[in-house]
Order: C-alpha cells, then structure tokens, then sequence
C-alpha cells in the first residue's frame, strides 16, 4: 500500500471538492468547529453520538453503523475522505472504524483541518445535505481491533505502543494537558510498553512525517517489526493516529488499537501496571 | 472528562476562579496589541516535546492543565507564529501572551 492509497493533500481536496464518488466528512468530538465553518460540501460526523454506543462503552454496532453511513449520504462505493480537528485524532478514529467495518476506500486527508485553515483555504457553513444511501456494513474486522485480555497477554510478548505524552506515560499526568487531570484510575502504562507519542509521527502542522522519519522513529524506540502490536492512548483515538502510521502508512501487517486504553486498562483489578519511563 | 478528550472552552482567564491543585498555563495569542483567534497554540515541555495543543478561542485565549516545570507554548496562525516561555512553579494560574507575526 502507498501513502496515496491512504493519505490526500489539502491541495487534491481543494481540487475535488465536488468530485463525483467522492464525500468529504468532518470528524470531531466537539462538532462546533464544524458549524462555525466546514471544508465545502462535508457532511459532519461526531465522535460521540454517532460512533459511541450511548449505553454500553463500546462503538455503534453493525446495524447503527450501516443506518449513520446510510443517514449521511454514503454509498458503498463512495470515496471517503476523512477530516478532522485535533491533528485528524478522530478523523483516524473513524478511519480505523470505517476499515473495522469493512469500508475500504477510505483517506485521511493530511494534516486535517488544522493544516486546511494554516493553508487558508474557504471553510463553508452552508447546511450540507446528500441524499439517503442504502449503506451495507461487514462484520467488525477484529484483526484490528485488540481487547484487554490480549493486552494483558501481549506484556513482554508483543509490542505495546503506548502513544500518550511522556508525562502520562510515566504517571505524572492522567489526561493530556488541555484537559483537566482526573483521578478515577491509576496513572501509569502497561509494562514493557514503549512511549512513542503519537505527537512524534506528526508535523507541527498536523500532516504525516515521511515514510523514512516515521520508520526511523518506531525503530530507534524499539518496535520489533517482527512482532505483532497493539497501540493504546487514554481513549483509542490518538493511537488511532498511531495505528495509521504503523499499519496503513508503514505497511506493518499486524497492527491493532486497543480502543479500551488506559481509560479501561488503568481501572482493572488485578492487572500489573508500571510508572515511571520503565526504561 | 473520562470519555473525551477534546479541550474544553477556551478562557485565559476566569473571573474569581479557584485552580485548585491545578497547574494552569493560560494567555492570548497577539499580533501587536489586538488578539489573533483561532490560532493553534501547540505546549511544549523542557525537552521540546509536544504536550498538547488547542485551538485559542475568536478571542485569542487558551489554556492548559499542566504540571510544575519550565514550558513553552508555541502558536500557529496562517498569518504567522510565535512563541514564548513560562516556568509554573506550581498550580494557580500561570499567565502568558504569545506574539505572532
């Protein structure tokens, strides 16, 4: 797979705006960036009520999936490029769930809104309406997906990518610092993971670092490439971002995302956990 | 908090605020005197390395929950960027502008 089977520009977008089989959708988890201006023509997405099971703590399922895709004016065929606000976090989120349902043709566009408005490109708040699709999911490609057991397992086995920032990782900080820290769970990460946060695979614009930085980046932190991994955050979506670097730009074959994260893991009874760099 | 992680509503300053335990890094972004919305405005620990980042409000604020230590907080706007440092001995309220051009 190449970058351009995954990843378009802020120029190629601009250019294909009204493409046919193409549909542009903005993922955020707070939406109000998407009504005060949005890329023309994007239909909006949110995060929380569209992708989250409102009870349980878990994704729509196959059924919910099929009825917001349907909803939005997606068809199967349809081009799906993803965007988003947070250096494209819940823009890669959906990527991954789009994949875990079975969407193939989908990209993230690069860089994300973020990298659109530092282009100042026209962001639109004309309504955006597409007409009602008949959406077929697959069943949830688990391949993708890790849960907690398996992270459990995975300690001293697998790669563990644990992609929140150094201060989270070490047990200093419960929540990245735009938020405020919390103190439900323990602080610290999984043993003999390795920090690699998800920061360092991005530009300060927000786009992709190439193919030799990221691989350079993975390899000098310590990824066995020939080891299966599982990337975790606090909530599974910055190592979603993770996800996509190592899976869909670096090609490696057995990449998962544990959506459960320290959120999950940080709460469990019994389990071993680490702080400090665990170095 | 536990199920999101998008940043809250962005206000340097909250009048009669108590910050509590926490370390709050906070300011407005500027382009001379008047205030630069909607930049991205990037915190960087001692080493350089990203912490956060948020999107100032229309008017130019943004803040962070951080911890004790020496901090930089960079913006990025389409008509420039810039940067500054804060040291946050401890929580409160640590205030900052940065200046882009």
């Amino acid at each position: 797979m190449s970058r351009e089977d995954v990843l378009v520009s802020t120029e190629w977008a601009e250019q294909n705006l009204e493409a046919d089989g193409v549909v542009f959708a903005e993922v955020d988890e707070d939406t109000s960036a998407y009504d005060t201006g949005h890329i023309p023509g994007a239909v909006k997405i949110d995060w929380r009520t569209d992708l989250q099971d409102p009870v349980r703590r878990d994704f729509v399922d196959k059924a919910g999936f099929e009825k917001l895709l349907s909803e939005k004016g997606i068809s199967n065929d349809d081009q799906v490029i993803l965007y988003g606000g947070n250096n494209n976090w819940f823009a890669a989120y959906a990527y991954w769930y789009f994949k875990l349902y079975g969407h193939q043709n989908v990209r993230l566009l690069d860089g994300g809104r973020k990298k659109w408005e530092l282009d100042g490109r026209a962001l639109s708040t004309d309504e955006v309406k597409r007409a009602a699709t008949n959406y077929t999911a697959k069943d949830q490609d688990l391949s993708l997906r890790a849960f907690r057991d398996e992270v459990v397992d995975a300690i001293n086995t697998k790669n563990l990518v644990d992609v929140r920032s150094p201060d989270e990782f070490t047990g200093k900080l419960l929540a990245p610092a735009h938020l405020p820290q919390e103190s439900a769970q323990r602080a610290g990460h999984v043993p003999s993971a390795l920090n690699v946060p998800w920061a360092k695979a991005a530009n300060e614009d927000g786009t992709f670092k190439s193919d030799d930085e990221l691989r350079e980046l993975y390899q000098e932190a310590g990824l066995d490439s020939g080891k299966a991994t599982i990337a975790y955050c606090r909530i599974g979506e910055r190592s979603s971002h993770t996800w996509f670097a190592l899976h869909e730009l670096l090609g490696l074959s057995d990449v998962k995302n544990y959506d459960g994260s320290w959120t999950e893991y940080g709460s469990l009874v019994g389990v071993p956990v680490e702080t400090g760099t665990g170095a | 908090m536990a199920d999101g992680c998008g940043a809250p509503a962005q206000a340097a300053v909250v009048a009669g605020e108590d910050t509590g335990d926490q370390v709050v890094v906070a300011g407005k972004v500027l382009a001379g005197q008047a205030p630069v919305g909607g930049a991205y405005v990037r915190l960087l620990n001692a080493d350089g390395d990203f912490a956060g980042e948020v999107q100032a409000s229309a008017g130019g604020d943004f803040r962070f929950y951080a911890a004790p230590g020496s901090w930089t907080v960079r913006a990025l706007h389409r008509t420039g960027n810039g940067e500054a440092s804060v040291r946050a001995e401890g929580p409160g309220l640590h205030q900052v502008a940065i200046a882009v051009a």
